[in-house]
Order: structure tokens, then sequence, then C-alpha cells
């Protein structure tokens, strides 16, 4: 029966555990599977252009954070019910979520584009889609822009990862995805993007990336006028100039 | 807590319920189809006929549904073979994927049912077939095989609404099923508890309909037996 | 062909990944096989009482559990539980945030599965203890208490060890959900590694080895304690039980 004693110590412990008191610190959430803006280094870290910018938007505010990880279907329930303060996780700002929660000023901004297998013709306009297999991240704005725009002419496919698209990508199930252009542009330079290619320009290119926090949280002023100081200052160009070789701002 | 939502999405939940209710009763009966000579093979007593049933049906009952489907759906297409065979057509389709792993996985249970339900049958009612001239493969098809299906019944009532639960896993293969469904809507909505006990509450009428379903099958399969 | 690929797989870094998502897997089982037999104990006294209303309640949680998809009730209790438990919390003048991580949330979702299946298995092997027994131990003027922990659970712990044992084996399988809310078990860890690799099947076929040694293990634990908890049985009843449950 010993196992059984040491099964319930570790229940109780853990439970004991999860009482956590909230800190003065602010305790701000991101994916981690979103290369290069959040994912998980070789130490096991959270890093990427979204966490170098909230980085420096802390030590601007002169504030000690904490950069948490937390599945994106979760990421806004959790902070509304305050599990972190502030979500910087390359965030669309989009009406359904304003209903939701409030948004900094942008801090990148962001558009859509399609890619698919090189050498196959994709015809990204609304006729030659049509018939073909198209997958999305399920909650990102790509997703969303397939259902709003694309549901009667293409066959959706909904992942919870975007690893899981470009999986499927390679299997050959997909004829195509939708994604964010810059991430894509990442991955198609890589090693595991070798085969594919954008397809078509970019578009929905309005798509402004802001940080995420609680309805009326005096955090937002602050935030924004760290924002403007880090792109005054240069310290936003040189963080710009790590990850792409040109302005997303 | 916010019930309008639930107004607002219950055609797609109902849409997503009917994804459910296909993916249980199709991959039911493939599970089935597979698992009557898979039982025949296990209460024949040559080793030969015993090893491979047994094989299955220990790996399909010693890991989890969840690991079968990514074994299935993502791990088969590593391999230019399958991408390239007549089969892909079917394989790319996350729909048949799910059937066909549902089916694989409930046909390993169901085997093991029968077997049971084969091996209760009293064994004067196999003599009886003997007096009387019965091939053995009349014996099986007349008698015992519809004896046993009698037998079983209450058991594979169960089995059909474990499959019931296990097919909430098709979500995870982009399948909108009934669990697929809720959370494409939770995606918009941000309303994870509204949504999640709305398709609850249909998961459990669709097991009362199961149940149903099974208790009228109990009493057709036994009504010849004496109470 | 295939057996290249596995073994290749096998002696790569990764099978450390593996094996530390297993001591997860283990660990989940265990914590929620604790909860479970709580739950299950407290479900089947509540359907045998007659006390009508926790009769009822015992009632509504089987019928529940065996209906809901344990993927969703993992959803539920995850995405759903802070609100509920900060609402409860605040009645008691407690206002900080409560929060529960994937692992509490898998060993809550699925110790409530357990119990419900465990509540039924418990229920059958109370009623199998001879209620001779009961008014024996009542005569010699035993508390209601006493009869219950000395002279029921040593004899009900014996008939459910075998119904138990395979709840077991079918919750160990379900852990493999928590990997949805991210809890980072042997699922969720094959996954992170087929993400690196691009090698789904080999991964995925070395989890399911990983998930059959884990079966046969528990099987052969299991065993031995049904062996033991038998040991005091007259050797008629033993070869008798054995042929039956054969």
């Amino acid at each position: 029966m010993n196992h059984w004693v040491k099964a319930g110590a570790l229940a109780i412990g853990m439970a004991a555990s999860t009482f956590a008191m909230a800190a003065d610190k602010i305790k701000i959430a991101t994916e981690g599977a979103w290369a290069p803006f959040n994912f998980v280094n070789e130490q096991g870290q959270l890093a990427g252009f979204d966490v170098d910018i909230a980085n420096a938007l802390c030590a601007k505010m002169k504030v000690e954070c904490e950069i948490v990880g937390q599945d994106w279907d979760g990421m806004i329930p959790a902070l509304k019910v305050r599990k972190f303060d502030a979500i910087v996780a390359s965030m669309s700002i989009t009406e359904e979520r304003l209903r939701q929660v409030d948004f900094t000023d942008h801090y990148y901004s962001g558009g859509l584009r399609f890619m698919g297998p090189e050498g196959k013709e994709l015809d990204t306009s609304k006729v030659g889609l049509k018939g073909k297999v198209i997958g999305a991240q399920r909650s990102t704005v790509g997703g969303m822009y397939l259902e709003d725009n694309l549901a009667d002419v293409v066959d959706i496919k909904l992942y919870d990862t975007q690893e899981a698209v470009y999986l499927d990508l390679q299997a050959g199930r997909l004829d195509g995805a939708i994604a964010d252009e810059l991430p894509a542009y990442d991955w198609l330079n890589g090693d595991n993007g070798k085969g594919f290619e954008f397809k078509g320009e970019a578009f929905a290119k309005n798509d402004k990336i802001g940080i995420a926090i609680r309805k009326k949280d005096e955090l937002k002023e602050k935030f924004n006028q760290a924002l403007k100081e880090i792109r005054a200052d240069g310290t936003y160009e040189k963080i710009n100039a790590k990850y792409f070789p040109f302005s997303i701002y | 807590m916010d019930w309008s939502v639930i107004a607002e999405y219950y055609p797609r939940l109902l849409e997503g319920s009917w994804m459910t209710l296909k993916l249980v009763i199709l991959s039911s009966i493939l599970g089935l189809i597979l698992a009557i000579p898979m039982a025949l093979a296990r209460v024949s007593e040559s080793l030969a006929w015993n090893g491979l049933p047994r094989l299955y049906i220990f790996f399909f009952r010693g890991t989890p549904l969840l690991i079968q489907i990514f074994l299935f759906y993502y791990g088969l297409s590593q391999f230019e073979i399958v991408r390239e065979s007549a089969l892909w057509p079917y394989l790319r389709e996350p729909y048949w994927c799910a059937i066909i792993v549902l089916g694989l996985h409930t046909a390993a249970y169901v085997a093991e049912i029968l077997r049971g339900a084969l091996q209760a049958i009293p064994r004067g009612e196999v003599e009886a077939c003997r007096v009387m001239g019965m091939t053995k493969p009349t014996m099986y098809r007349r008698i015992l095989l519809p004896r046993a299906f009698g037998i079983m019944m209450p058991a594979y009532g169960n089995e059909v609404i474990l499959m019931l639960k296990g097919s909430a896993l098709a979500s995870t293969i982009t399948l909108l099923d009934l669990t697929g469904m809720a959370r494409t809507i939770i995606a918009r909505t941000y309303t994870p508890e509204e949504i999640y006990i709305a398709a609850g509450v249909l998961y459990l009428l669709i097991s009362w309909l199961f149940m149903l379903f099974f208790k009228l099958l109990d009493r057709l399969f036994n009504r010849h037996q004496m109470v | 062909m295939i057996s290249e690929v596995i073994a290749d797989g096998l002696f790569e870094g990764f099978t450390g990944q593996l094996l530390a998502g297993t001591v997860m897997t283990v660990k989940v089982t265990l914590a929620a096989t604790f909860v479970g037999i709580c739950l299950g104990l407290l479900g089947a006294s509540a359907r045998m009482s007659k006390f009508k209303p926790a009769k009822y309640a015992g009632d509504a949680y089987v019928g529940f559990i065996r209906g809901i998809p344990e993927l969703l009730i993992i959803f539920l209790i995850y995405f759903g539980s802070t609100r509920l438990l900060m609402t409860i919390a605040s009645w008691f003048g407690y206002n900080e945030y409560i929060e529960l991580s994937p692992f509490i949330a898998g060993v809550i979702a699925l110790g409530l599965t357990f119990g419900g299946y465990a509540t039924e298995v418990f229920r059958g092997a109370f009623l199998a203890v001879h209620p001779g027994q009961k008014e024996a131990a009542s005569a010699l003027g035993m508390s209601k208490l006493r009869i219950f922990f000395r002279i029921q659970l040593p004899q009900v712990w014996r008939i459910a060890l075998p119904g138990l044992g395979n709840l077991i084996l079918v919750l160990m399988k379900d852990t493999a959900l928590i990997s949805v809310i991210g809890l980072e078990e042997l699922t969720r860890k094959t996954q992170m590694v087929v993400t690196a690799t691009r090698e789904p099947f080999t991964w995925y076929f070395t989890a399911a080895v990983m998930y059959l040694s884990l079966t046969v293990v528990t099987t052969l634990i299991l065993r031995y304690f049904e062996n033991r908890s038998r040991r005091h049985e007259r050797p008629v009843a033993r070869t008798m039980k054995a042929a039956g449950g054969a």
C-alpha cells in the first residue's frame, strides 16, 4: 500500500502549491510555439522577438517581470482570470478580442500569406482556391480568415498548433496553408521549410499586433509609454534586426 | 455565465453531434466486422490461429487511443510508399483516418467480448448441434454467433458508449465532431464553461440514445431466452 | 525498413525526453488513482445510502461520468475551474488568484472519471460481503465505523481489486489526454520530439512501445497484489475462484 500513501502525499503537496499568491511583479504570458516570435530555445527557456520586446519594455518600466508559457487556446481566458497580467504573444488586435480584453498600441504589423509546395501551382484567388484543402491554426487570424471568407469554396482544416499544420503540409494532406507572413518567412528559410514557398502576395496587411491586458488595467498606459521609448532610442530597431532584415513595425 | 452563446451557436453544436454520430456508427460497424474473425480465431485451439489476433489485441488494448490516432494519422505519412499508394486518397482524409483507427481500436475490445460470449454458451447447445449433424460453419452461422450476440449485448452496448467518448479524440486531427466544434466555437467566443457544458449535455443525450437502442437490441436478440 | 527506423530512434538522444515523460505519466497515474479510489468509496457509500439526496447525487455522478468524454472533462476542469474556484473562494473572503496547473487539472479530471467507474466496482464489492458478517459484528458490540473499517473494508478491498486493476490500466492510457492541456507526460514529450525530428512514425511507435511496457509492468504488479490478497482464502475457494476468473 506504500505507493498509495506516496501518491496521496504528492497530490496534497501539489494541491497546496496551486494556491499561488499574486506577487507584485508583472507576469507576462507567451506561447512558445511561434518562432521566431516566441519559442523554447535549446536551454528550455522562452525566447524570441516577443520575449525580447517584453524584457525591453519591463526594463524601461523598471519593473520585475516573469515570462510564463501558456497554450494559445487558453491565452485570453487565463488573462481574464488573472493567471498573468499581459500577453506578449504576437496577438493580433481584433474586434472579437477587444470585446474580451484591452490592447496596447501595436508593436509590430503582420499580414497573412498562402504557402504551398514548390512547383505546384496554387492560385490564391477565391475562384482558384475552389475545392482545395487549406489548413491553418485554430484560433488565429488565419483560421478566422478562412472561416469568414473562404468557408464556401475551400475544405478548411483547423489544427491545434502551427507545427501540426506544417506536418500535414509535408505529409501532402494540404494543398496549401494560410499563415502569418513573418513566422512563415522564418519557417520557409529554415531546414524544415525546404520544398515549400509563398503563394501569391501578402494580404490582410492591416494586422496589428499588440499587447493584451485586462480591461481598464492601468498597465496599458505604462506599456504604451515604454513602447514609445524603445521605438525612440533604437532598442526596438536592434531587436527587429536580430530576426528580420526589414522593418516589421 | 453568458448562456446566450449557446443559443447563438447550437446549430453548429448539432452539426458536430451529427459528425460524432457518424464516427461512432461507422467505426462500430467496422470494428464488429473485424472482431468476428478475430474472436473465432481466438477460440480455436490452434496456436497458429491464436497468435496474430492475440498480438493485435495486446497492442490495441495496451496503448492509448490518442497515440494510435497520431501513429496512424501523422505516422503513416512518414513513408513515401503510403503517400503514393492507392489508399492515400482515403488516408489523407482525417475523417477516414478517424473511422479506421476508432474501428481498429474497438475491434480489439469487441473481439475479447465476443470470445467471452462464445465461451459462455452452454456446452449442451453445442452438443445438440453436433447431434443434429450440423457442419461447423453452419453451427457458427445459425446457432453459436447469434447466441453469442445475445449474450454479449450488454457488454457490447457499453463498448459502443466508450467509443462515443473516444470519438472526442478525433478533434485532435482537425475533425469537427462535437468536441472539435466546441473548441472551434470557444476559439471565437472565449466562453469555455458555457460551450463545454452544452457539449457535455449533448454527449449525455447521445449516450442515452445508444443505451436505449442497445436495450431494444438486447430484447430482440434474447427474445427466445427464458427469463 | 520499419524496424530500421525504430532501432535508429531508440538510440538517439531524444529517448531521454521520452523517459522523463514516462516518469510524469506514472506520477499522474498514481495521483489520479488515489483521488479516484477516494471518490469511488464516497460514491459507493452515497449510492447505497438510505438518505435519498445522497443516493441521487451518487447516481447522477456515475451517469455523468459514463456519458461525457474524458477529453471534455479535462477541458472543462482546466479552462472552467478557475472562475468557479475563485467564486467559491471569494465567499470566504479570499480574493487572490487561484489556478489549477495542468497536472492538478488532469489528476482531478481523470480522478473523477476513475471514481465514477470505481463507484460501481466498490458498490458491487460491498454488496458481495455477506450481511450476516455485519450483524455478527454488531452483535459483538462493534460500532458502525469500526465495522466498516475492520470487517467490511478489508474484504471489499479484496473483492474490488481485479475491477480496480482494470480501471488503473484504463486510467494509465487516458493520461495521454492530459497532453492536450500541455502537461509534459509521455505523449506531449513525443509530440515535441516529432516536431524536432519530423519522424512521426518512429517516435509515436516508440511511445506506443513504452505504453505497452507500462501496461505489462502494471499488470504484473496488480497480479502480485491480487495473489497476496487471496493468501487467507482456503485452498478450495482459491481454485474455484481461479477457475471462475479464467
